[in-house]
């Protein structure tokens, strides 16, 4: 008779145990994933792509947009960024597996949110949402910056890009210096 | 025993000063055996530097074109990508241990720079002497 509620207090209390457990490794994703988007964790993609400008994390457009991009490196905006069919491979694999559709991350979600489904931009900066959030920035600011040049510039400003974080108060406008709304 | 040490010391100071030379001249005299093999002579380094001064036509906002409006005139200087503004190694083995030692790289970068800036892909010919041009900086 008395089994069962022996049995269910071991169950409880390995329940109860293991919730800390299960916190603590999770915080510091749980916080990125709440504020941030998910960072570049391809050495390929990072170093093809950051050779012309910031590898821009895959979670910022959706897979239909990368797909786009990919179809098109040999007029990649206006310069020629071909690739071997090996690496084509291993980037749009990294692209589409790692998109803003199949992302949890609060940025991802957000830019997914701000998109028609038939909607398929292949510049970050044209997506409604990245707009929405740079529409009070006066152009002095980025596109007459020389420092900046174009929203494209992400890292010029946002001192966390490359670690997935573009909150405001990591924002250090070059010549100007932070921004607050 | 001090001489000994001072004589390792000195020996393993070359070795790792002339690895990446050793390095360079690996990747670039790979490429230049096998642009001969497809018809190209030596490269000639003066030949070489006359196509890197040459302007080339390209579409808006970048008319004229060449090597120098992204790697700069002298190779031992930092370049600029023309679009993005990120600031590219120097080419210049002398002051970039790392440049010319990757075939792979060479290709590629061979293959897009040419499209963009000439329109069209490098011959043998030309390629062999922008390579013996960069070798010598």
């Amino acid at each position: 008779m008395k089994h069962p509620v022996v049995i269910s207090s071991i169950i409880i209390t390995a329940f109860v145990a293991m919730v800390p457990v299960v916190f603590s490794d999770d915080r510091r994703e749980y916080r990125q994933r709440s504020v941030g988007v998910a960072p570049v964790s391809s050495p390929t993609y990072e170093e093809e792509c950051s050779s012309c400008h910031m590898a821009y994390p895959p979670g910022l457009l959706p897979a239909r947009s990368w797909k786009k991009v990919m179809a098109g490196l040999e007029t990649h905006f206006g310069d020629n960024a071909e690739l071997d069919e090996e690496t084509f491979k291993n980037i749009s694999d990294f692209l589409i597996s790692n998109s803003a559709d199949t992302s949890d991350y609060r940025r991802s979600r957000k830019i997914m949110r701000s998109l028609n489904s038939d909607d398929t931009p292949i510049r970050i900066s044209e997506t409604p949402y990245i707009k929405h959030e740079h529409d009070e920035i006066p152009d002095k600011l980025i596109k007459h910056n020389k420092k900046v040049n174009s929203l494209a510039n992400c890292n010029a400003c946002h001192s966390k890009a490359e670690q997935g974080l573009y909150s405001e108060h990591g924002v250090n406008i070059p010549g100007f210096g932070r921004w607050d709304d | 025993m001090k001489n000994i040490l001072i004589g390792f010391i000195t020996a393993s100071v070359f070795t790792i000063h002339s690895a990446p030379v050793m390095a360079e001249n690996n990747a670039a005299n790979t490429l230049m055996k096998s642009y001969q093999s497809h018809g190209a002579m030596v490269g000639n380094a003066k030949n070489g530097e006359k196509f890197w001064n040459q302007t080339f036509t390209g579409k808006a906002p970048f008319v004229e074109r060449s090597c120098k409006t992204c790697h700069t005139a002298n190779l031992k200087n930092s370049g600029e990508h023309a679009r993005t503004g990120k600031v590219l190694k120097p080419l210049a083995p002398s002051v970039n241990a790392s440049s010319l030692t990757k075939t792979k790289k060479i290709k590629k970068w061979f293959k897009r720079n040419c499209k963009w800036t000439v329109g069209r892909e490098c011959s043998v010919q030309e390629k062999a002497d922008i390579l013996a041009f960069i070798k010598q900086q």
